[in-house]
């Protein structure tokens, strides 16, 4: 496809005798948000790494913006951004010469270097901390630093890896508005994550990754549509009218109406009118209600449902984490 | 611009860029300055007695071979500041930016010439306040400092190597350590190599180790020059062309994991 920012055909790398990549297909259209979904160790920073031109691809191809990751890996460079995880900013540079040697090194002139440096500074509310020293930001600042980096030539397409991992929910929701705002301005992103609500929140398209292979793709709405679709559930007012609620609500319902813990949960059937119908007919019945919701399946339970597992860091990942963590504090 | 301008233009960039960190880092400070001059006062004031060194004052013997062994210690910041540039993913940064390949290395190793010679100059005058003077010519004394600073920076492009080679600032520490430990010690730079078993003497009169120390020797103090000049001269140039491109070579294909 010619609109393509993102192609990737059968791409499989190993490490030794770990297959990180066992041959995966991606694709992005221009403009859009492509969210690489998958628990640590699935392949999503390795599949990041091939198209960012760091590592070479054992087989199967990958272009990007237009142009191969192996042959024009050098007029590529100057086409996309890289952010992630470990925030790769130099500690003992300022906010504003970071900026400036990013820009220097995307080749931009000594003066349109400290401009772009100084309005990214701003965008990303960091102007006042521009002239300190990166070692004393916060987690979420050097996060706003390293993505302003990625973005210092305005690349047509970014990568972010990991954005928000390890970061307060505050600074997270920040981050998240920072890359909305890309991409309305037309940057194709590429993200990873482990986190489903971010998935959910900033993906046009998901690809779900799990030991090198893409084990599901498409929009958040399609991976839920297939665990199943909405579900209704009333809390009752007074336990002795279940039956009469049931009753009520069986025309409404794809299947026979459930009841746990004075909950009663029944899936929605297509077509066959939504919550509003739902209160209309308990009201005709005379049955009271306390809560009444509309439940959709989360990325969590699509993740569970194909993987068998649930996407959260495995154990000796976190010690992995943490032992990082520890070694950047020493 | 031309890809060869791109390539000069990306090495200032990053040397600057290393210029910058250093008065930031008073950690760093101590080895290049505070180190070279605890070991001159032990050599002069401890151990320097009990050496014989004919035809010299010991400070004068000891001065030219104790800046050399710390030129060769100067490839630590070297290797350290690779290390944490892997480590904390900043060379995958720069490897996904259009920039030069041999930039990083480029401008890390000029930027090293700056703490390289910082050293030299606090023992120097550290040495001239406990009795070092220098007894040849003007250009002659210049072409030592010149001669200081090109083994220096031989010396960088080894532990660059070493660093990439490692994956970690303690590994290339280690492994420094290892290399650095018996080339300057058995060499001309503390003793006179006749005064060692038949052996030693052998390796220290092979080691370039002392062709360097002599020819600085020769330099400042006026001790028999020979050609050990120009040997030292072509040491350091063979040096810094095998490992500049063992270094590059290793950066291209540097994983961090």
């Amino acid at each position: 496809m010619a609109d393509a920012a993102i192609e990737v055909h059968e791409l499989r790398k190993s490490f030794k005798d770990v297959h990180a990549l066992a041959g995966i297909d991606l694709e992005a259209p221009v403009g859009s948000v492509l969210g690489l979904l998958g628990p640590n160790g699935a392949g999503k920073t390795t599949a990041v790494r091939i198209m960012t031109t760091l590592l070479p691809p054992d087989g199967g191809t990958a272009r990007v913006a237009g142009l191969d990751v192996v042959k024009d890996a050098a007029a590529l460079r100057s086409k996309i951004g890289l952010a992630g995880q470990y925030a790769a900013v130099d500690e003992n540079l300022t906010g504003r010469e970071n900026l400036e040697m990013v820009g220097r090194l995307y080749h931009m002139g000594r003066a349109a270097a400290g401009e772009r440096a100084d309005q990214l500074l701003e965008r990303f509310e960091l102007s006042d901390a521009g002239g300190r020293l990166a070692k004393t930001y916060s987690g979420g600042m050097r996060r706003r630093l390293d993505l302003a980096a990625a973005l210092v030539v305005r690349p047509p397409v970014i990568f972010l890896d990991e954005p928000t991992t390890g970061l307060d929910p505050r600074s997270r929701l920040s981050l998240w508005e920072t890359i909305e705002a890309r991409v309305a301005a037309g940057t194709t992103v590429l993200l990873t994550t482990q986190y489903l609500d971010e998935a959910d929140r900033l993906a046009d398209r998901i690809a779900v990754i799990d030991h090198g292979r893409v084990i599901a793709e498409g929009t958040s709405d399609e991976l839920k549509n297939r665990v199943g679709g909405e579900r209704l559930e009333v809390t009752l007012a007074d336990g002795s009218s279940t039956d009469a609620a049931i009753e009520a609500l069986v025309p409404l319902a794809e299947d026979r109406p459930k009841c746990e813990g004075g909950v009663l949960a029944l899936p929605l059937g297509r077509g066959r009118g939504g919550i509003a119908e739902a209160v209309r007919r308990l009201d005709g019945a005379g049955v009271g209600i306390e809560d009444i919701a509309v439940r959709r399946p989360t990325l969590d339970d699509v993740f569970i449902t194909l993987t068998g597992h649930a996407a959260e860091p495995e154990e000796e990942e976190e010690e992995r984490r943490e032992d990082e963590l520890e070694e950047r504090a020493a | 611009m031309s890809a060869f301008a791109y390539a000069v233009s990306d090495t200032a960039v990053i040397a600057k860029r290393n210029l910058l960190r250093i008065p930031r880092q008073p950690d760093l400070w101590v080895s290049f300055t505070i180190q070279p001059i605890m070991f001159v006062l032990l050599f002069v004031y401890v151990f320097g007695g009990a050496i014989q060194t004919p035809g010299y004052d010991y400070v004068d013997f000891l001065i030219p071979g104790i800046v050399i062994q710390t030129m060769s210690f100067g490839g630590f910041v070297t290797a350290i500041g690779l290390s944490d540039d892997l480590r904390k993913g900043l060379i995958d940064r720069f490897r996904s930016l259009p920039m030069a390949r041999s930039a990083v290395l480029g401008g890390r190793t000029l930027a090293d010439v700056a703490t390289n010679a910082i050293s030299i100059a606090v023992m120097v005058g550290v040495g001239l306040i406990v009795g070092f003077a220098f007894s040849s010519s003007p250009i002659e004394v210049i072409g030592g400092f010149a001669l200081c600073i090109l083994f220096g920076y031989a010396f960088s492009w080894i532990f660059a190597f070493v660093a990439l080679s490692t994956n970690s600032a303690e590994g290339a520490q280690a492994l420094g350590f290892m290399l650095i430990f018996p080339l300057t010690f058995a060499s001309s730079a503390f003793v006179p190599p006749e005064s060692m078993p038949a052996a030693v003497q052998a390796f220290a009169e092979a080691n370039p180790f002392s062709t360097v120390v002599d020819a600085l020797r020769a330099l400042w103090v006026d001790g028999p020059a020979g050609n050990d000049v120009w040997a030292a001269v072509a040491w350091c140039i063979g040096l810094i062309v095998v490992f500049a491109s063992l270094a590059v070579y290793r950066y291209r294909r540097a994983v961090s994991s």
